[in-house]
């Protein structure tokens, strides 16, 4: 199959290789780009072990062709590290409140988290919950991921109160 | 603050040993998606395999033609039946004593079943080969109701025609695969024949998968200049795996290393040997490059280790008074069509004879007839130990189903039957020695928790308001009060394929008061690396973030049956109490020689060796680890370093009193769960905040099971239910909060007294949330209801019971 020219910018970085039409943005990647935090539970767009960030958008990258995201600005939780390679803010409280156990939702998780926090600075439990529901985990029971996040929020605001 | 100073109380804080929520040491890298799952790896020259299944659940396998797919740039190869079976491949034992295609050999049993194995250069490619390969079928009568199938003339296992003798006794009929009895019959019928009451009831326990959120998978890698096989996989057990290839595949056992990276999440699902394993070491072998296959959700859930699948037929006898004086189970099991449950040998229904649960109950009698239908195989514990989510199902179904027929208040009737704190160790009429427990203190503390008398009070009053008309809304209170039987388990009575089930852990401590620990288990989530470390930092002295912990590559770990069933802390979680032990002990004659005294003339306190009565004059662990290495003292060798296989004595039970408060939807069906308290008592307690976490998971696993989740078939066959579409897994925006609580009985025979906990809120979670169900429509007249209960099954109970109008 004939291969297109692909540029992204992926965690701040500028990449560029080449994919069929039909190849997914998940396996571009995790095989291409060997950026394997993004994670394939089901394929089907349910489960979200796969969510990237593009253009500011929380998306499922196992049901997105790459050809589809050509020139996007994409993260994943790989870029959500400190520059100091210290554990940034979602990874720390995730850390902290026992948000994870087999560790394999906690990429799409955090990287969802991430945008919820651009989307609602302040959000409730209730919001939390709604807004983290495309993401699946089977090991945690959710409660400790929300209180995670909703740690994670009362430190990025008091970092930003601080700031100005 | 240094050494001197610190009381002893400063020093075991600062160890962070057993008792302290010590943080996770693998988030750092999985918090960065720097975890290494099976598809994370990446070999030279790697090659993919993937699988033509079959469509049919029963059809004979007339031609396969591969042509077009060979034609196909980028396809090495596609494997049949044929091609395996040549090598003895194209059949595999399963782990309950049957065998298992790996390829369609004629015909196919279960719709999804492996029909050929094609290998390409990418996944792609692989995937269109698929869809060019061939297949021929005719199709053959479709049995999915075990009961049925025990009278059908239909022949499904042709292969075992004539056998009348099965790997568990005699087979009664071509789609039987064992009858399993246990405890006395004749005494228990006579017991129900003059019993003042007997409940009756036929408890079903549907089909369902654990669907762990990463599917299985592996890399096999055939080395033909060192003749080495490295197998990558997501398995629980990588020990037995690498048995189980060298019996199968021939190649030597010390050429074969088997490595399990990060699993993520494994609920049972991992246990098995899977077609994919062999198929991927045989494409290697054959092509000299590595394979790496990985199923997709959808062959997950419709091929590999499903769970559950009884139908228990219960009898409980009773004094008018309460006292249950027996009871009578005949199971059903749904097995699929091939017997791959994964139980210890001599279990072929696993635990199920723990089904007499809390309660002391001196005669009773159980009988499993294990049949063959057109479904996939497994039989695997799902976040249980071998069965015991069943058996913990049907009693504390059954009880509340005697409790209706007494008119008797549940909790109650549990409370009046309970086995007695006095009585442990309690033989049970099934066979099992319970090794401690307390069940009136844990079930008090759980009523009082919750207020039931006011719950109770505001159920009675919500159904005087449903009565006149105020709510179409009803409450639910679900009890249970569960006994897990956990940590297989001692070597006289349980092995896999031959294979003991102790479990190992091997210590070494470097000179500079550092160590790295090995297991024979594995984590899939559990954080064996932070919780295992935590048992050795409070045995030896040794701060446990001074302590590495590995698991998983059987070039480098002692040998062990890995992680399932709730082992992992009672058997290994022992086996390295014991191996830090002996470090302890070799370390106070170092000791006592660098203090010249006697070796009986030093003491343990916390991380030193102290003379007894001179505390001031101690050495810590750290001062003699380096004495072990860099001095040469009388009568020991250097170094420091201890190996230790354990062989339990015992299996652990662990409890827990769980109680769920459940509003539910007469006109819709829908439900939300109000409130839920589960109290566990896994005896001593690791690490209270993975506790927590084990707990919160397992229940909202249950969740799913009783409210949503199954594998679901039509008549002919096919998988209703076979992706994240319709297979119900709970969302954060369903899923409770949940209160923990718990009570502290230690094991008598483990070596730190702990029990083991991780699949205890599943095993008590399931009842919970049914008797919620069953509860909220016990005034109207409900005894019993099948899960799971979704809304349209809720909805259909309301109508059943007149209650839409």
């Amino acid at each position: 199959m004939s291969k297109m020219h692909v540029k992204l910018t992926v965690n701040g970085k500028q990449v560029e290789g080449l994919a069929e039409p039909r190849t997914l943005l998940i396996h571009f990647l995790r095989e291409d780009l060997k950026i394997t935090g993004p994670h394939i539970g089901c394929e089907t767009s349910h489960c979200g072990a796969c969510t990237v960030d593009i253009d500011g958008k929380s998306v499922k990258s196992c049901t997105t062709f790459v050809a589809q995201v050509n020139g996007s600005d994409i993260t994943t939780v790989e870029g959500l590290t400190n520059d100091d390679g210290s554990l940034g803010v979602l990874q720390e409280m995730f850390r902290e409140h026992h948000g994870l156990q087999c560790g394999f939702c906690t990429p799409g998780m955090i990287t969802r988290a991430h945008r919820l926090l651009q989307e609602n600075p302040n959000p409730s439990e209730e919001e939390i919950r709604f807004g983290m529901a495309g993401n699946l985990c089977r090991c945690t029971g959710y409660q400790n991921i929300v209180k995670a996040i909703s740690a994670s929020a009362d430190l990025l605001n008091a970092q930003k109160e601080a700031a100005e | 603050m240094n050494d001197q100073t610190m009381t002893p109380e400063e020093r075991a804080a600062n160890l962070k040993g057993m008792g302290s929520s010590r943080k996770r040491v693998e988030d750092v890298r999985f918090t960065q998606g720097k975890g290494n799952y099976v598809d994370d790896i990446k070999l030279d020259g790697m090659l993919f395999g993937d699988f033509v299944r079959s469509p049919y659940a029963h059809a004979r396998v007339v031609s396969v033609n591969k042509d077009a797919a060979l034609a196909l740039p980028g396809v090495i190869a596609v494997l049949t039946a044929e091609d395996l079976s040549p090598l003895g491949l194209h059949w595999m034992p399963t782990l309950a004593g049957d065998k298992q295609m790996v390829l369609a050999d004629g015909k196919v049993l279960f719709q999804g079943q492996e029909v050929a194995y094609v290998v390409a250069e990418d996944r792609y490619i692989a995937a269109d080969a698929v869809e060019l390969v061939e297949v021929e079928y005719e199709e053959l009568p479709v049995l999915t109701d075990p009961f049925e199938a025990l009278k059908s003339d239909v022949v499904l296992r042709e292969d075992l025609e004539g056998q009348t003798e099965g790997a568990h006794g005699p087979r009664k009929h071509h789609n039987h695969i064992f009858t399993w009895e246990q405890g006395d019959k004749d005494t228990t019928e006579a017991v129900l024949a003059e019993a003042d009451v007997v409940a009756e009831e036929m408890v079903y326990y549907h089909r369902t998968h654990p669907c762990p959120l990463e599917t299985c998978g592996c890399v096999a890698s055939m080395d033909k200049v060192t003749g080495k096989l490295t197998l990558y996989g997501t398995f629980q057990a990588p020990h037995a795996i690498r048995t189980v290839v060298s019996l199968i595949s021939g190649v030597a056992e010390h050429n074969i290393r088997v490595i399990s990276p990060d699993i993520g999440g494994g609920f049972g699902n991992k246990v098995g040997a899977y077609a994919g394993y062999v198929c991927s070491v045989v494409a290697s072998i054959v092509t000299g490059q590595p394979v790496k296959w990985v199923e997709d959700r959808m062959e997950n859930l419709m091929s590999t280790a499903f769970a559950r699948d009884y139908w228990m037929q219960g009898k409980i006898a009773a004094t008018k008074d309460g006292k249950i004086t027996g009871l009578w189970c005949h199971t059903t099991a749904d097995h699929g069509g091939f017997d791959a449950c994964a139980d210890p040998t001599k279990f072929p229904a696993g635990f199920m004879n723990i089904c007499t649960g809390s309660y002391d109950i001196p005669t009773a009698y159980l009988a499993v007839d294990g049949v063959y239908t057109n479904k996939a195989p497994g039989g695997v514990a799902y976040r249980c130990s071998f069965r015991v989510t069943e058996a913990a199902y049907f009693i504390e179904r059954m009880i509340e189903v005697l409790a209706i027929k007494l008119n008797m208040d549940a909790a109650e009737l549990r409370r009046i039957n309970f086995i007695k704190a006095d009585q442990f160790p309690y033989q049970s009429a099934l066979g099992w020695e319970y090794d401690s427990g307390d069940y009136h203190t844990a079930w008090d503390k759980a009523l009082k928790a919750v207020d039931y008398e006011g719950l109770r009070a505001e159920q009675a009053q919500r159904i005087e308001d449903f009565k006149a008309g105020k709510t179409r809304k009803l409450l639910g209170i679900g009890l249970t009060h569960f006994t897990e039987i956990v940590g297989a388990g001692p070597v006289k009575n349980c092995d896999i394929l031959g294979l003991g089930m102790f479990d190992s852990c091997e210590i070494r401590i470097h000179p500079t008061g550092s160590a790295i620990a090995r297991l024979g288990t594995i984590s899939q989530g559990q954080g064996h690396a932070t919780t295992f470390a935590q048992i050795i930092a409070s045995e030896i002295g040794l701060p446990a973030d001074d302590i590495t912990l590995e698991e998983g590559d059987t070039d480098t770990a002692p040998y062990g049956l890995g992680t399932y069933g709730s082992r992992s802390t009672p058997v290994a979680g022992a086996a390295t109490a014991m191996a830090a032990r002996k470090i302890r002990a070799k370390a106070q004659m170092i000791a006592a020689y660098l203090l010249e005294v006697h070796d009986d003339d030093v003491e343990w306190d916390v991380d030193r060796f102290a003379v007894k009565g001179a505390p001031e004059r101690f050495k810590t662990m750290k001062e003699i680890a380096f004495a072990a290495y860099n001095q040469a003292i009388p009568g020991l060798e250097p170094g420091l370093e201890a190996v230790s296989y354990y062989d339990p004595p015992n299996m652990t039970y662990p409890f827990g009193a769980y109680v769920c408060v459940m509003e539910i939807d007469v006109d819709t069906g829908e439900w939300e769960v109000r409130q839920f308290y589960a109290l566990d008592d896994c005896g001593t307690r690791i690490n209270p905040m993975i506790i927590e976490g084990q707990v919160h998971g397992g229940v909202t696993e249950a969740l799913a099971i009783a409210m949503g989740q199954e594998i679901a078939y039509d008549e002919m066959g096919n998988v209703k239910t076979g992706t994240l579409m319709d297979f119900f897994l709970p969302t954060a925006w369903e899923t409770p909060n949940y209160i923990t609580d718990h009570t502290v009985t230690p094991s008598p025979h483990h070596p730190i007294g702990a029990k083991g906990v991780g699949e205890s809120p599943n095993v008590g979670g399931v009842p919970a949330f049914s008797n919620a169900v069953h509860d909220a429509f016990r005034p109207f007249g409900l005894t019993q209801s099948h899960m799971p209960h979704d809304h349209w099954r809720i909805w259909k109970i309301a109508n059943g019971l007149g209650m839409h109008g």
